[in-house]
This record gives structure tokens, sequence and C-alpha cells, in this order.
């Protein structure tokens, strides 16, 4: 069912098996985004602590070779809404860097809509849009309205379809009565619907997205994740998507792509991370009797214990084992099995991974954290 | 071709109402331009005085300069700085830079450099329209230490100079903002020139007073179109073929700016790792 690449380190083949994609269904699909062996490394300038050392490198400076990527093998489809997953420095946003054309690969290759991103030609720049939580692209002084002005002279958008994308759009965000306010006096859930807004101005076929519910509170992501599954849905574009919610991936990805040490690591559905990364299950069970259990470490690791109601981390292969002992020893009246958060299940990875040395790169080259 | 005009045009006006927001600072920037000419004036009044008090003699000057004519040569060299200086533009390119700004014009279908020149021209005739009331009154307070009015070619190349000195003094700045793709911090760099450019330009003294070697160096440096050459023309210290020869040589001190400009961004690219997320 899914393509697990990380610990065993199979042949770059076979990323898609038996996938479905998209809310389409039998559309015919074709990639529309092809990355082959992608690798980027960055010289980053060593110091070591303390003032000596820093008039030392003055005159004498130890480089050191980052690799943030290394080797990405991915093969996206049109229509596809894929999330990228992975601690900090893992390589996620210098992947989109390379993709939406901001830097040059150290090697390696990738086509996006048959453009090579980094040659930056008009052409390609016309199609794709990239949002960056972090960072604001509209004037900051001024209305939105006249960025977006702004954009469709940039873009050369057709005034007739710029006024209906730019209505249809406001209408979605709800924001038609906040485009002539100064964007600095607007909140930061509302610049980042004129965000969107101005990144599908012109309607990309692709977008990718560097985190852009961060720091938004919970109605506002809900309203930015309510907006891109709607326009996903309806104009069937491709998007990659990085975040640190789990809320926004559950809400919008069926594609999950876990990214470690600059390296794939995960790439299939969402179901199928929790297989493969979650060895355990949560069980809940209701006690009828004043009689618990004293001993609970043959059981299962207990999470909490509120009244008669207990909470249990059990093994996935002992699950059945501990629930029948307890159900013939004590009277239970409620049971629930469940998995863990996907939260949980992702730091999980992350850690399996990160433990795990990966063959032809020794672990101690690589430092969590560089985000260069 | 017309789309590439109204694209152009649109960064314009954009630019220039940006400008237009914060009108407290805009006219008080404005009005501050003025301050340090009082004090030119005031330190060459005082020498002149001294001087007349030592031999007596009214007609006195320096290096070919009366008092008339240094009054004359400072408001003539502001107006070349007005046209000619561009704060804020190599700091904010380094700027962008570091940060990581500059993505936005990576990943648009637009010019960084052609973006900001027409930028730097809004910003420009901002400034302009407020400025003109006080430099034309300043100018009418100080019509008796000019010299008659100069004929029509002198005003046309005088015209000429100060939109080069504008095109010249925007794409030396950027360039030195570009070094910031591999220097990253370029305010001492930045320190430097800004310093030199004070003295071989002109803006501090006239440059025909320096002596040998020096006046040969500053000749071949592009600094001097920066303020020294519009008041010279002005003045009718640059006529005939030396004016046109030195304008012609202003025409490719620009072209050979543009070309490095362009280079250093295509250079800074290729090697630009996109900072900051």
């Amino acid at each position: 069912m899914l393509a697990t690449r990380c610990l065993s380190r199979p042949p770059r083949l076979g990323l898609q098996v038996g996938r479905t994609v998209g809310a389409g269904g039998s559309v015919e699909r074709m990639p529309i985004i092809e990355i082959e062996r992608l690798c980027k490394s960055y010289q980053v300038y060593q110091k070591k602590e303390g003032l000596w050392a820093s008039v030392r490198g003055l005159f004498r400076r130890e480089y050191r070779q980052v690799e943030a990527v290394r080797g990405i093998d991915l093969t996206v489809e049109q229509g596809e809404f894929v999330a990228f997953l992975g601690p900090n420095g893992a390589g996620k946003t210098t992947t989109l860097k390379l993709l939406s054309g901001v830097i040059h690969p150290t090697s390696g290759t990738a086509r996006v809509m048959g453009h090579v991103p980094w040659k930056r030609e008009n052409a390609y720049r016309r199609r794709f849009a990239l949002v960056m939580g972090q960072k604001n692209q509209l004037w900051w002084d001024l209305p939105a309205q006249e960025s977006f002005r702004l954009h469709q002279q940039i873009y050369r958008i057709p005034t007739s379809s710029f006024h209906q994308t730019l209505d249809e759009l406001c209408q979605l965000l709800d924001v038609k009565n906040l485009l002539n306010q100064p964007v600095r006096e607007l909140s930061l859930g509302e610049r980042m619907k004129m965000e969107l807004i101005a990144a599908l101005l012109h309607a990309p076929e692709v977008l990718f997205l560097d985190e852009p519910t961060i720091g938004l509170d919970v109605v506002a992501q809900h309203n930015i994740q309510h907006f891109l599954r709607t326009y996903q849905q309806t104009k069937q574009i491709t998007i990659l998507l990085t975040s640190h919610y789990m809320k926004d991936v559950l809400a919008l990805c069926k594609r999950l792509v876990i990214i470690a040490q600059g390296q794939i690591c995960y790439d299939g559905s969402l179901t199928g991370i929790i297989d493969r990364f979650s060895t355990d299950k949560v069980v809940t069970l209701l006690f009828g009797g004043d009689r618990l259990p004293s001993q609970w470490e043959p059981l299962g690791r207990v999470l909490e214990v509120v009244g008669p109601k207990v909470k249990l981390r059990v093994e996935r292969q002992r699950v059945a084992q501990v629930l029948a002992s307890l159900l013939a020893d004590y009277s239970i009246e409620d049971v629930s099995v469940e998995d863990p958060p996907l939260e949980e299940v992702i730091a999980d990875a992350f850690n399996q991974v990160s433990r795990t040395s990966v063959p032809g790169a020794p672990l101690d080259r690589i430092v969590p954290g560089t985000r260069v | 071709m017309h789309a590439r005009v109204q694209q152009w045009w649109v960064v314009y006006r954009i630019a220039l109402e940006e400008r237009l927001v914060y009108r407290g600072d805009f006219a008080l920037g404005t009005l501050m331009r003025f301050l340090p000419i009082v004090t030119q004036i005031f330190l060459w009044w005082a020498v002149f005085d001294a001087m007349r008090h030592e031999s007596a003699d009214a007609s006195e000057t320096i290096a070919g300069y009366s008092y008339a004519n240094f009054i004359a040569y400072y408001l003539l060299t502001m107006l070349g700085r007005a046209f000619s200086s561009m704060p804020g533009l190599a700091s904010g390119i380094a700027q962008q830079i570091r940060n990581g700004e500059i993505k936005k014009f990576l990943i648009q279908p637009v010019d960084l450099i052609g973006f900001l020149l027409l930028n730097r021209m809004a910003h420009k005739t901002a400034y302009y329209s407020v400025a003109l009331g006080p430099f034309a009154l300043v100018y009418f307070l100080c019509q008796s230490y000019f010299p008659p009015m100069p004929d029509a070619g002198t005003w046309g190349a005088f015209g000429l100079s100060l939109i080069l000195a504008f095109v010249l003094g925007f794409f030396l700045e950027a360039s030195i903002g570009l070094i910031a793709f591999w220097f990253l911090e370029v305010s001492s760099l930045l320190f430097v020139y800004m310093l030199l450019s004070f003295f071989l330009s002109g803006h501090m003294f006239p440059l025909d007073m320096l002596p040998y070697p020096w006046s040969t160096i500053v000749d071949f440096l592009p600094l001097k179109y920066l303020a020294y050459f519009p008041s010279a023309v002005f003045l009718g210290k640059v006529t005939g073929r030396e004016l046109v020869i030195s304008l012609w040589v202003e025409v490719i001190w620009v072209v050979a700016l543009m070309v490095l400009c362009r280079v250093m961004w295509n250079r800074g690219l290729a090697r630009y790792s996109g900072y900051g997320g």
C-alpha cells in the first residue's frame, strides 16, 4: 500500500503505488512535479564560542558542508494536495526554495510543469506561487487593493478576469470590506488572507505554501484551511504544504511526505503513517466495580487515571491479549481502542529516523536546525 | 510593449502613493535638506570676512571663486545632489538580501533593478513636487549671487547633466548594495563610499580648486558627475567641445554601471542561498 523508504532505503521506484488522489477521482493524471536525486549543500561558517574564537575567525575561517537536501526523489501529480512534514532543519523549506527557483541545487534535477525552476523563466513564474506564513509580500503602508493592482500588472492579468478572480476570492475569504485598509492595520489572520489572494490572482497551477497558518488563532486557522480545501477542490490545482500544525494536514492532505535529515523517509497516506510508525494503541477502560488492577506495568503504560477511567498505551500486538485478561478478571463497563494522536505519531516517526543512521552519510555531519 | 509600459506606470504610481502616506516625515525630510547649505554659506562668509579684514580688497577670490560664486556653486550642488543622492538605496538592497525579502523578485516575474529604479523615480517625483516651493524661494532670494542667465544650450546641457546624475547615482549605489550578495553587511563600505563621495563629488568644495594630481584623479572618477559637474555646466565653467566630451564620458559611465549592476545581480543570484526561511 505504501512506499516507505527510510530505514531500508529501497530503490527509487514505486512512490505512487496504490495511492488514491485528489477529489476528482478518476481524472487521468500526469506528473506535474518531478524531482530526481535533488541535493543541496551549504557552506556554513563555523565559529567556536567566545571572543578569542571570534578574533581568530577574522583571519582563518572554518567552513563545514551542511547537506540540507540529500537526494530527494518525488513525483507529484496534477491536482494533489501534499503535506511536507519534518522537524525544523529537515530540508522542507530548502526543497520549496529549490522548487520555486530561489536557489540552485548542488546536483540533481527537478521539473515543475516542464520547467526547470532555477532557470527562473517568466513563463514558469507566471504559473506558480509561493506563500510564506512568515513573510509579507504586500505593500505595508498601502491598502491590499493596490498590491493586487500591481500583481495584475506584474502577471499581466486581463482586467476582466482580474476583477472576476478578485471578487471570487474576496467572497470566499470574506474580506471585501478590508480591501481599502492599509495592510499594516490588518490583523495577522486578515493579512494572511490578503497574502493568499495576492498569490492566487494569477490563477497559479502549482502553489507552494510554507507554514501558511503559523501564528494564527484557531478560528483563523480554520478559515484558511476551509478556504484552501474549497479552492483546491474546485480548481484542482497542485499544492505542496509545509506546516507544523497537524490540524492543517489532517484537514487538507491525503498524501504525506516526511522529510528528515534531507531525505524522504515516508511517502504515502495518512492512515499509512500510523500503521508504519505507531507501534502502540491507546486503550481507554471504564471500570465497573471498585476493584482496579494493582499493577499496570505488565499491561501497558498508564497515560491517565481519572476515577474509574484509565487510559493505557499498549503495544499493538498485545492489545487483544491485554483486553482479554482484563475482561476476564475485572468488571469493565466501557472500552475503546484508538490510534494515538497524529502529533505523537509524527514525533515518533521523527525520533525513529534520527536514531537510525542512513547509509552513506554519517549522522554527525548533519546538524539539526541548519535552516539557512 | 504596451503591457510593459503599463506595468511600469502602475509600479511608479503605487510607489508614489506609498511615498505620500507619511506626510509629516516627508515634509520634514525635505526641509532638513536646506540645513547643511546654511552652515556652508556661513563658513565661507567667515573665510571671506577674515580675508577682507586682512587685505581690504573687496573683490577677493579663492581659486577663482568669489564669495558670490561660492554661494551659487553650493546652491547648484544642492540641486545636483537632489537628483543624484539615493538615500537608503544600497542599505535597502543589502537588507533585502540579508533578510530574504529579495525572494519576492525571484519568484514573481518582475525585475528587481527595474522595480527599484521606478520606485526611486517615484520618490524623486514626490520629493521635487514638495521641494519645488522652498527651492524656488531660496533661488529667488539668492539671485544676486548667480551669474547672468545662461543661454538655452547651457540650460539644456544642465538639464541633461541632472538627469544623467540621477541615473548614475542610482546604478552606482545599487551596485554597492548588491555587494551584499558576497559580504552580507555593507554598512561600513557604504560609509566609506559616502565619505569619498562627499569630497570627490564636489559636494564639499568645488573640484577645480584641487591641485594636481588630485584634479586628474577626480577627473577619472564618475563621482564628479554627482554634484560638481551640473553646477560647473550651469556656471559656464565647462563649455563647447569639453562639455560635449564630458557628457559623453558621463553616458559611458552610466552604461558601464548599468552593465556592472546587471552582472552583479546575475552572479549574486547564482550564489544566493535564500536566507531566512
